[in-house]
């Protein structure tokens, strides 16, 4: 029998239910059993594919302020500089702004593939500001991707515009195909200039996503389907929006986790409705997965932001600093053809080195078959790598080794605890919370950690480790799997450990 | 007869290209109706375009200083259930 390091055993698993055995979001494995023109499409575009994620960037432009529904998750007071999550930004751009700053995010962070517009409203209920801005970007960006997200509600009206410029991908938000359970989730839409209300406009809403899902697909337009996870509401419905969505031919599911904080002064967030638990995220990932790709590396991010996933720029490129630059773009354009060059290299290295990397489990001796799966935190800043410092990450990558492979489970944010050695004031009880936000966690792998949080780490039943900084995540990973199978940690749970409640 | 908007605005933009007499306008510190120019959408709709996808209640008011989107009516939650509706909420 053989170990596949790298979550290649699809077929071998036993108790492969969903997407348990294959690594989730489009990763790698998965693009290459899709036909070549698709593969050509996701393999650089870090929201479709879980590996290009690590290794390209994309950014938003906020040109779309107007919104056609209203959303019980989402308030239209959209300016705000320390939240991440959807819809909010700082400063709104016109089109002829926006065009601008792309270009000078694209001569300045080479790894950027796409561009998105993700509101603060609905896109395509801007449809001048946002073509506009497409139809510039076209022109004088042709090897930037272009991408849209949207409630879907005007989609099919605009469906041939939005097919005439340079887009493979349109992200639709769809939070249930049953216009009762809309009902709880939309207030109301606009439609034909009225206002529509309840049961009747979620009818009308639900009917115009298909629609235009239908459209997109026949056009050959790669559709993301981002669903917001709200416990009480459409959590138990969300599977079969998932096999509505897959039948009608989405690529890929996002199911995310509902953000309602009162402060956010949303309706859910005001009325104290909860968010789902990591491990109530988890079980309804897999349960929607079937063959279906599942994204789990989202970060939900600003609808400005700026670089890779789960980091944001925005600040070195808001408008009185990009109003000066002068962007020499054919240059740009020549640089990053070599940096998109230089990573597509390494990726077909570790292709390479993956195929050859087989262990055989035999020879191991332990871990044993029915071994248990171990979660693990990554401290990351990217290219798939670890090589962060514990006290830098603002976020974790989740990832789960079991006998046969390891998979990518998520991500989870925390709080900076140490910004530097001057401003550690009240680094204990953020340091507490980073550890609460590692809950159900086993292992911490990072570059470094110091000798405070290795000591609260290991109170709280987590192992840290920096033995394997600059590593390859997910070799390290399966690495310190074997180890703690021939330490005989695999055979029973640590006492004080407990699958992640929050 | 012209409508107003009031303290609350958020410049969400939502309004302004739906007047059919264009007399909305960006406005700091929100945005404004021109007086002269608003018709109420009379003539144009049935309802008042910029009170029907405006998001935020009481905020567009008619002459007498009357919201056109009074409280609860965007939440669909009328006032006095509001309590009764967060505790069903936050029983989920």
């Amino acid at each position: 029998m053989e170990l596949t390091v790298l979550g290649q055993s699809q077929t071998t698993a036993p108790d492969a239910g969903g997407c348990a055995s294959s690594g989730c979001g489009s990763n790698d494995d998965q693009l290459n059993h899709l036909p070549e023109h698709i593969r050509a499409k996701v393999h650089n575009h870090p929201c479709y594919s879980e590996e290009a994620h690590h290794h390209y960037a994309r950014m938003h432009v906020a040109v779309a302020p107007a919104c056609n529904i209203q959303c019980h998750y989402c308030n239209r007071k959209y300016d705000c500089s320390n939240e991440s999550r959807p819809g909010v930004v700082s400063e709104l751009l016109t089109p002829d702004q926006a065009v601008k700053k792309v270009m000078t995010v694209a001569a300045n962070i080479p790894q950027m593939t796409v561009l998105g517009i993700a509101g603060p409203g609905d896109p395509l209920a801007n449809p001048e500001r946002t073509f506009d801005t497409f139809r510039q970007l076209t022109e004088k960006a042709p090897d930037i991707k272009l991408c849209v997200s949207t409630n879907g509600l005007a989609l099919p009206e605009l469906v041939d515009e939005l097919c005439k410029h340079n887009i493979d991908h349109v992200t639709m938000t769809i939070n249930c195909v049953d216009p009762d359970i809309g009902a709880q989730i939309y207030p109301w839409i606009f439609w034909k200039n009225r206002r529509v209300y309840g049961r009747k406009g979620a009818e009308i809403l639900i009917k115009q996503q298909q629609k235009g899902l239908q459209m997109l697909v026949d056009r050959g337009i790669l559709v993301k389907v981002n669903s917001v996870m709200i416990p009480g509401v459409n959590d138990k419905h969300l599977e079969e929006v998932s096999k509505a969505v897959k039948a009608k031919g989405a690529f890929l599911h996002n199911v995310m986790p509902l953000i309602a904080e009162a402060e956010h002064g949303t309706f859910y967030g005001v009325m104290g409705q909860r968010g789902p638990t990591h491990d109530e995220l988890q079980e309804l990932q897999d349960a929607c997965s079937g063959d279906m790709n599942m994204m789990r590396h989202c970060r939900q991010c600003r609808a400005d932001a700026v670089g890779m996933l789960g980091e944001d720029r925005g600040d070195e490129f808001t408008l009185d600093k990009i109003e000066a630059v002068d962007v020499d773009y054919a240059a740009a354009m020549v640089k990053r053809a070599e940096v998109h060059a230089a990573i597509e290299a390494t990726l077909a290295a570790k292709q390479q080195k993956k195929n050859e990397t087989f262990i055989s489990l035999s020879s191991l001796s332990i871990p044993k078959k029915e071994s248990r799966p171990v979660l693990m935190a990554i401290a990351t800043s990217g290219g798939g790598i670890i090589n962060q410092h514990f006290g830098h990450a603002r976020e974790f990558l989740i990832y789960e080794a079991n006998a046969h492979d390891v998979r990518f489970i998520s991500h989870r944010k925390t709080d900076l605890y140490c910004s530097g050695d001057d401003t550690c004031g009240d680094g204990e009880s953020v340091l507490q919370k980073t550890i609460n936000a590692l809950k159900g966690c086993e292992v911490v792998l990072c570059s470094k950690i110091g000798y405070e949080p290795w000591g609260m780490l290991e109170e709280a039943g987590i192992i840290p480790n920096g033995e394997h900084a600059l590593e390859a995540i997910e070799d390290a990973v399966a690495a310190v799997y074997k180890e703690m199978g021939e330490k005989g940690l695999l055979d029973k749970k640590p006492e004080t450990q407990q699958r992640a409640t929050a | 007869m012209a409508l107003q908007i009031v303290d609350g605005c958020v410049n969400c933009w939502a309004c302004e290209p739906l007047c059919p007499s264009k007399a909305i306008y960006a406005a700091l510190p929100h945005f404004l109706i021109d007086a002269k120019k608003c018709t109420e959408c009379d003539g144009d709709y049935a309802d008042k375009q910029c009170a029907s996808i405006c998001p935020v209640e009481q905020v567009i008011v008619d002459s007498q200083g009357a919201a056109l989107n009074p409280p609860g009516s965007l939440t669909g939650i009328p006032p006095e259930r509001w309590e009764r509706v967060r505790a069903e909420i936050q029983a989920r």
